[in-house]
């Protein structure tokens, strides 16, 4: 062993190196205070192997970058480990940098001769904050793409070249796959790559001047190795251990996969860019200059005032400023960030809405602001897990990525068609957005059992949930609504049951096909009811009755009559001349192209409306 | 005096000897937590990077078995009753990595018909050398590799000399609806067994 030693040192001085590397000299002996600088390295050092393992499995497109941080959270082994050391080691190294900053302001580390490092320092901080900003677009969520979305539209607020720079930066004008190669490659290269190079000479010029102790007689001197060391790996030790209690705790997240179409209310920075967000809104109504002021101009003169550190540091009175003004930067960074992860939960947190009635008061639009991210954040984790059960339903994920999962899929897309297409008349329980008043009938559960006895009901069939609203309703005298408040009363309440059943039963609702299927007889009795009760005066029902007075009840809500009802309501099959207000989305289907809606929404919609999406089997607890 | 400074030796003696023992305790430690801290992110990322060894036959994945996968690949009809074997694509749901891709080409097969009987028998087209198609000759009535001129006698047998460490790989077939199912399965080359991919 030893000769070998020898032959090595002999040839390479390889004693030399590793003793001016362990053997440095620490005046005052070693302290808690200087953990923080290796910390960084140690994080940096993670961050480094578990990015290139991360490498090996992620693929860097529009159609692959969500695909393959699925693969790898969901899929490889030990993945979500990976993956989440990765995320949250690189929220720990910002912690750890603002430490570091703190010590080495605080101690006065800055003065000469340490100036170039302290430069080299804020330099290496902000190359920290470019992986952090470049990294959280990689999975190509919906989080991600549109955190980063803001932050590339700000860049191209820079005077004079701004449009120019975001263009380079983006890869073109809008978000594609060459945003994704650029973003990676400054991720996974570029930016890494400056790093250790700073970081060397960050690390040489440190060695040159030797540690800076403020106070270097208070304990015996001693060397790197192995008293600070031991404390810099127990300080390592101490990261590391809650890095991996938030990974086991929480795990990394991945959103949706990133959907340019379907805007994203909550989208918002990582938590440690949350202050720059809130101190952009202080400018909001300044239009393009006081976007270009909050966002580019004070942050520039922040970054300033912090170069400018060492030499306002050389008299005793600069150094107080500096370290007042760190200390002030750094109170107003946490009442930023708490202001403004206050903003987006009080609705959450205060529990109950405002009090005052007022619509327009401050508070109220504060508190719907809130309710309204809440809801956004909620949907997106829905959406999440929804796109996870799809891909496990497909047995993978097909070559157009996993977005089109989620395109054709009726569960996601039936509320969004709704709430753009349906919801300014029509209410229903899961549509996210409400309209005011509804003017047409509640389609929550339509065509079953339930929704059907609701509209023969007396009381009901004149209310908010079925004709009161619309031209059908008593006042304009309305012969449903009056054939249903003076026959119904008179009729067998067990008849009618028959009946309802057997109207429902022409939905084919795969809710209801075990009931259908169980209650074969009834629903047979329930025809020659649905004749005998009188409906057929005004309806079409199999072979008796006519068109033209009211809609058919043949297949009554099934999904080709769904089809055909929202393609075009006035057809005589339908309500003919006695269409009230609503729109023909489908009138053509010879032109699908000249139709509002396009066969495949109308398809999503439909389905949508039966309850007819994919169903994951009950997770066995 | 003597006594004075006899102890005070003494006591920088048992100082030294403490500080020696801190030292060695701290080089210690020092290490282990050192190690300990450096392994745990590359334990992570040798867990990831080891995923392809695990099998993953269990369910999802590309559903590789030790059996292979049940596949329909030809009429009846389309072999000849001359036993001259034939070419076909083997079409199924291919899958890679997260990708699923319905009914593409998983592989290739030769197909034929035992003279004389319903029997059907198939042949992984892939060469159990090194890897290449081999190429049915009808003329000579032998299976020939082009990258290394393996050549296989019409069942499958290796014909001598050949730098093909065994015989053809043959499949498991099943004639059901006057069809061709068989069993598909890749298998690893340059081995003397018949190893299959999972």
């Amino acid at each position: 062993m030893k000769a070998v030693l020898n032959w090595l040192d002999h040839r390479t001085g390889i004693r030399a190196v590793l003793h001016a590397a362990l053997y440095e000299h620490i005046p005052g002996g070693a302290r808690w205070r200087y953990v923080w600088g290796s910390t960084l390295v140690f994080a940096f050092v993670v961050q480094l192997v578990t990015g290139v393992f991360l490498w090996m499995a992620y693929s860097p497109s529009g159609h692959t970058a969500w695909e393959s941080v699925y693969y790898i959270q969901n899929e490889m082994q030990g993945g979500w480990l990976l993956r989440g050391l990765h995320h949250f080691m690189a929220q720990a190294m910002v912690i750890l940098l603002a430490f570091h900053l703190m010590q080495v302001v605080i101690d006065g580390a800055y003065r000469a001769p340490r100036e170039v490092n302290f430069l080299l320092g804020l330099i290496l901080m902000q190359i920290v904050l470019g992986l952090s900003l470049t990294g959280y677009l990689l999975p190509w969520d919906q989080k991600g793409y549109w955190a980063t979305r803001v932050a590339t539209n700000l860049m191209g607020l820079v005077p004079i070249l701004g449009t120019q720079l975001q263009k380079l930066v983006v890869g073109g004008a809008d978000y594609g796959h060459h945003t994704l190669t650029r973003f990676f490659a400054l991720h996974a290269g570029v930016l890494p790559g400056l790093l250790l190079g700073l970081l060397v000479l960050h690390l040489a010029i440190f060695r040159r001047h030797g540690i800076h102790a403020p106070d270097p007689h208070r304990r015996p001197d001693t060397t790197f190795w192995p008293d600070q060391i031991l404390k810099d790996s127990v300080a390592c030790l101490a990261v590391l251990a809650v890095v991996l209690f938030v990974v086991v705790r929480l795990g990394a997240d991945l959103g949706a996969p990133a959907d340019p179409s379907h805007e994203y209310s909550a989208a918002r920075p990582e938590w440690y860019f949350l202050f720059l967000f809130q101190f952009l809104k202080l400018f909001e109504g300044g239009g393009e200059t006081g976007e270009l002021i909050g966002g580019i101009v004070v942050p520039f003169l922040v970054l300033l005032a912090l170069f400018a550190m060492p030499w306002v540091g050389r008299w005793k009175l600069g150094h107080r400023f500096n370290v007042g003004l760190l200390l002030c930067l750094l109170a107003g960074i946490g009442v930023l960030t708490a202001q403004a992860l206050y903003a987006d939960n009080r609705a959450q947190w205060a529990g109950k809405p405002p009090s005052t009635a007022d619509k327009d008061s401050p508070e109220v639009k504060r508190y719907e602001a809130s309710s309204g991210y809440l809801r956004a954040r909620h949907h997106a984790e829905m959406e999440a897990e929804r796109v996870i059960e799809l891909i496990k339903h497909n047995k993978g994920i097909p070559a157009g990525g996993a977005l089109t999962l989620l395109r054709d899929d009726p569960k996601t897309q039936g509320p969004r068609l709704f709430a753009r297409w349906c919801a300014s008349c029509h209410l229903h329980d899961d549509s996210p957005e409400i309209f005011g008043q509804p003017s047409a009938p509640d389609l929550t559960g339509f065509g079953s059992r339930k929704w059907i006895a609701g509209l023969v009901d007396p009381k009901q069939v004149d209310g908010p949930h079925y004709f009161g609203n619309t031209s059908h309703n008593g006042e304009n005298g309305g012969q449903m609504v009056e054939f249903i408040k003076t026959t119904m009363p008179e009729l067998e309440p067990a008849d009618v049951a028959k009946a309802v059943a057997a109207l429902s039963a022409q939905a084919q609702l795969g809710s209801q096909h075990d009931m259908d299927k169980k209650d074969a007889a009834m629903i047979q009795e329930g025809i020659e009811q649905i004749e005998l009760l009188g409906c057929i005066d005004c309806h079409k029902f199999r072979d008796l009755g006519d068109l033209g007075t009211a809609p058919d009840l043949t297949g009554y809500a099934s999904r080709e009559w769904l089809l055909g009802m929202i393609s075009n309501p006035a057809h005589e099959r339908f309500y003919g001349e006695n269409n009230d207000r609503m729109p023909a989305f489908a009138a053509n289907p010879d032109d699908p192209k000249s139709n509002t809606l396009s066969p495949k929404n109308l398809d999503l919609l439909v389905a949508w409306l039966r309850g007819e999406w994919h169903r994951p089997p009950r997770a066995k607890r | 005096m003597q006594s004075s400074r006899e102890s005070t030796d003494l006591e920088s003696d048992l100082e030294a000897a403490g500080t020696r023992r801190r030292g060695f305790l701290s080089r210690i430690a020092a290490a282990v937590v050192g190690s300990l801290v450096a392994l745990v992110p590359m334990a992570a990322g040798l867990l990831t990077f080891l995923d392809p060894l695990r099998s993953r036959a269990k369910g999802g994945g590309d559903g590789r078995s030790n059996r292979g996968r049940l596949v329909r690949v030809a009429p009846l009809d389309a072999l000849g009753a001359d036993g001259v074997p034939r070419q076909f694509q083997v079409v199924a749901d291919r899958f890679d990595a997260w990708n699923r891709f319905p009914d593409e080409s998983i592989g290739v097969v030769y197909l034929r018909r035992v003279p004389g009987s319903n029997d059907v028998q198939a042949f992984n087209a892939t060469c159990p050398h090194l890897g290449c198609f081999v190429a049915f000759k009808p003329d000579r009535g032998i299976y020939q590799c082009p990258c290394h001129e393996s050549a296989f006698k019409i069942d499958g047998a290796m014909i001598h000399p050949t730098p093909s460490p065994r015989d053809l790989d043959e499949l498991r077939t099943e004639v059901k609806d006057n069809a061709v199912w068989v069993w598909y399965q890749d298998f690893y080359t340059g081995k003397e067994q018949k190893k299959p991919k999972t």
